[in-house]
C-alpha cells in the first residue's frame, strides 16, 4: 500500500511513539510570534529551562501588533526580542523588517517540501503549500518545540480534494477554498490533512496555493497540502540553488514527497470549479458561504485587504486592477496592509500603492492588523467589513462587528461601490 | 501541576463554540494566564447564558456539543477555563488544537457520543448537575434531582499519560 505525503513526512520525522497512535515528530521549523510565544518564554524561565533546541531552526517575528500600540503589546514585543537576542536567534524580524508570519517566512525561503513546521498560530497550515506538514499548535506545544524540537500528533488521516475543471476568469484561489469549506463545513476536516489536487492547483502560483492551504483550518484541517512541483522549485530557487545542479534536479528530488498513486485516503472529494462564481461569507462561521450574486448590494462600512490569506503581491495586483482609475465609495473606508516589507516595496515599484492611495485607501505597514481586532482597523458595534481575511467569527474584528470574507478582487469592487459587488461586472466595464 | 476534575456543570447547548467566543483576541495582549480570569466566554451569545453570572463562577465542568474550541490556536482558551478552575470539558467533539491544548495543560477534553450527551443535557431539566470524573476508571458520573447516571468515556493512553504527568512539558522534558 502506498503512502500519502503526510504519511511519508511522518515516517521521515518519527522520533518516538510513546503510546499506540501518538507520533512524536522531529520538527524542522519552530516559528514564533509575539502573541503566543511570550507566555511560552515566561513558562520556560519559570521552570528554569530557558533553552532552545536549535537557534537556526527557530524563526521569530513580531507581526500581530506592530509597532506596539500600548504598554502591554510593548512588553510582549520586548519579551520576544530579548529572548531572540539571548539565544542568538538570527532570523528574528522586528519593526522595519517584519511582516505577517505566513507571508514572511515563506518569502525568506525557510520552508521546504517534506518539512515539519509548527507555530503557535492556527494558520500555520499555510506552509503546506510547499509540500510541508505544517500545523498550528498551542503555546505548550510551542514551548516543547522550542525546548526539545519535537511535537506530538495523531496518525494523519488525509482527505484528498480533487479540484476538477477550469477556473473561470475573475475567480480565484480564495473563492475555491471558501467554496470547499462551504461544502464540507467547519468540522469537515477536523484532525485531517486536506491534500489538494487538480490541474487548477498545478496552474496556481505559490501565492494562490498559500491562500488555498491557509484556510484548511477553517474546515478544522490540521494542514492543507499541495504536492511540490516546478512552481515550488521556482519560488524557492534563490534559496536552494547551491543545493541542486539544476531546477529539474530539484524538482526530481521534491518528487519523493509526492503521495503514491495507490496511497490510501480516508475520503476523496471531487469539486468541479468550471462554473464557480466568486464566493462571499455571511453570518459568523466560515462555512456560511454564498455566491457573490446572492449577497450583492449588502452595504459595508470598511474594506480590509491584507492578512496571511490575501496580503501577497498577487492579491494586491488583483485588487489594484479593479481600483485603477477609480475612487472608493464615500460611504466606506478602505485599509490595505501589504503583508511584508518586500511586498510593500514591490507594490510601490509597480505603482500599486499609488493606485490604492489614489482610490482613497489607507495604506498601513505590514501587520496582522485588523484581521483579529487586536491592532488597527477595529470595527465599532454594528459595523460591517468586507475582508480578505480568513475568519468571520462574531466580534472577530471588534465587538458587535460583522465580517464578510471574500477575494481581493471582490473586496476591491465592494470598495468602489460601497456594497458587496461582483468584481467581474467592473472588470467587464473596464475592458 | 495536577488538576482536579469534576464539580458543578454548566451547559452550553451549541456546536462550533469558537476560541474568539471563549476568549476575545483583545485579551491576547496579556502575558499571564491569571490576567484572563474575568473574561471567560465573554463574547458567547447563547440564550440563558450570562458570562458574568453565578452559574459560570461556580462551574467546574463545561458540557457542550460538537466541534468545541474551533478557530484559533490560542492556548488562552483552555487557560481561561484553567484559571476559573474549570479543568474538565465534555463535548461530542473538539477542534484538534483546542483538544490537544487541554491535554497539554493536564486537563480533560472528554468526548461522549451524541446520545449520551443528550441524556446528560436532559439531566439538567431536573436542576443543577454535579459531575464527578473518574479518570482512572474512565467514567463520568452526573447527579441531579433526577438521580445519577454514569457515562463511560474513551481516552487514549497518551492523553491519559499527559493528564497524569500534569501536562506535556513535564512529560516531554522527562522523556526527550
Amino acid at each position: 500500500m502506498g503512502k500519502t505525503i503526510a504519511e511519508k513526512i511522518f515516517d521521515a520525522h518519527l522520533r518516538d511513539e510513546p503510546f499506540a497512535g501518538a507520533k512524536v515528530l522531529d520538527i524542522d521549523r519552530v516559528l514564533c510570534h509575539e502573541i503566543t510565544t511570550p507566555v511560552a518564554i515566561a513558562d520556560l524561565l519559570w521552570r528554569g529551562k530557558d533553552r532552545v533546541f536549535d537557534n537556526t531552526k527557530i524563526k521569530a517575528v513580531i507581526d500581530h501588533v506592530t509597532p506596539s500600540k500600548d504598554s502591554k503589546t510593548a512588553l510582549q514585543a520586548k519579551m520576544l526580542r530579548d529572548w531572540a537576542r539571548r539565544h542568538q536567534i538570527k532570523d528574528f524580524f522586528d519593526v522595519g523588517h517584519n511582516g505577517v508570519c505566513h507571508a514572511l517566512f515563506p518569502e525568506k525561503g525557510y520552508i521546504r517540501p517534506g518539512f515539519t513546521v509548527i507555530m503557535g498560530d492556527s494558520h500555520t497550515c499555510t506552509h503546506g503549500a510547499f509540500g510541508a506538514f505544517a500545523a498550528g499548535v498551542g503555546t505548550t506545544d510551542l514551548e516543547v518545540g522550542i525546548l526539545k524540537g519535537v511535537c506530538a500528533f495523531r496518525e494523519p488521516a488525509t482527505i484528498r480534494v480533487n479540484l476538477v475543471g477550469d477556473l473561470p476568469a475573475g475567480v480565484y484561489a480564495k473563492d475555491v477554498i471558501l467554496y470547499v469549506i462551504g461544502q464540507i463545513g467547519v468540522n469537515g476536516a477536523t484532525d485531517r490533512v486536506l491534500e489538494f489536487h487538480g490541474l487548477i492547483v498545478e496552474a496556481m502560483s505559490m501565492e494562490a496555493r498559500m491562500t488555498l492551504c491557509n484556510m484548511a483550518i477553517e474546515a478544522g484541517g490540521t494542514c492543507g497540502i499541495c504536492l511540490p512541483d516546478m512552481t515550488t522549485v521556482d519560488y524557492l530557487w534563490p534559496f536552494i540553488q547551491n543545493d541542486y545542479a539544476s531546477r529539474e534536479a530539484a524538482c526530481e528530488d521534491f518528487r519523493k514527497w509526492h503521495s503514491d498513486p495507490d496511497a490510501s485516503y480516508e475520503k476523496v472529494l471531487d469539486f468541479n470549479v468550471s462554473n464557480l462564481e466568486p464566493q462571499v461569507t455571511y453570518g459568523f462561521k466560515p462555512d456560511c458561504v454564498k455566491p457573490v450574486g446572492e449577497l450583492a448590494g449588502t452595504a459595508v462600512d470598511q474594506i480590509y485587504i491584507g492578512t496571511c490569506t490575501n496580503g501577497r503581491i498577487e492579491d494586491l495586483r488583483q485588487a489594484a486592477e479593479i481600483l485603477k482609475g477609480r475612487k472608493i465609495a464615500e460611504s466606506v473606508r478602505g485599509i490595505v496592509s501589504p503583508a511584508t516589507p518586500k511586498i510593500f516595496s514591490d507594490a510601490l515599484a509597480e505603482g500599486i500603492i499609488q493606485i490604492f492611495m489614489d482610490a482613497g485607501f489607507c495604506v498601513t505597514n505590514p501587520t496582522c492588523g485588523a484581521c483579529l481586532g487586536m491592532s488597527n482597523g477595529v470595527l465599532a458595534e454594528g459595523e460591517v467589513c468586507a475582508s480578505t481575511s480568513n475568519r468571520n467569527f462574531n466580534g472577530r474584528m471588534g465587538k458587535g462587528g460583522m465580517v464578510h470574507l471574500m477575494s481581493p478582487a471582490t473586496a476591491a469592487a465592494t470598495a468602489v461601490t460601497g456594497v458587496i459587488t461582483d468584481a467581474r461586472t467592473l472588470q467587464k466595464s473596464a475592458a | 501541576m495536577k488538576k482536579t476534575f469534576g464539580g458543578p456543570a454548566i451547559f452550553l447547548d451549541r456546536s462550533d463554540i469558537n476560541t474568539d467566543e471563549i476568549i476575545p483576541a483583545k485579551y491576547l495582549t496579556e502575558v499571564t494566564k491569571e490576567a484572563l480570569q474575568p473574561y471567560c466566554l465573554e463574547d458567547l451569545k447563547l440564550e440563558g447564558f450570562d458570562p458574568k453570572g453565578e452559574a459560570l463562577k461556580s462551574a467546574r465542568v463545561v458540557v457542550s456539543r460538537e466541534n468545541f474550541g474551533c478557530g484559533s490556536s490560542r492556548e488562552h482558551a483552555p487557560w481561561v477555563f484553567e484559571v476559573n478552575e474549570i479543568h474538565t470539558i465534555i463535548a461530542q467533539s473538539y477542534a484538534r488544537i483546542f483538544r490537544q491544548n487541554m491535554f497539554n495543560c493536564g486537563m480533560l477534553a472528554i468526548e461522549l457520543p451524541k446520545a449520551q450527551l443528550d441524556r446528560l443535557f436532559a439531566l439538567q431539566q431536573a436542576g443543577d448537575v454535579e459531575v464527578n470524573v473518574d479518570v482512572e476508571g474512565q467514567k463520568v458520573v452526573a447527579r441531579s434531582g433526577q438521580g445519577e447516571e454514569a457515562f463511560p468515556f474513551e481516552i487514549s493512553p497518551f492523553d491519559k499519560a499527559l493528564v497524569q504527568a500534569g501536562g506535556w512539558v513535564e512529560f516531554a522534558d522527562a522523556r526527550y
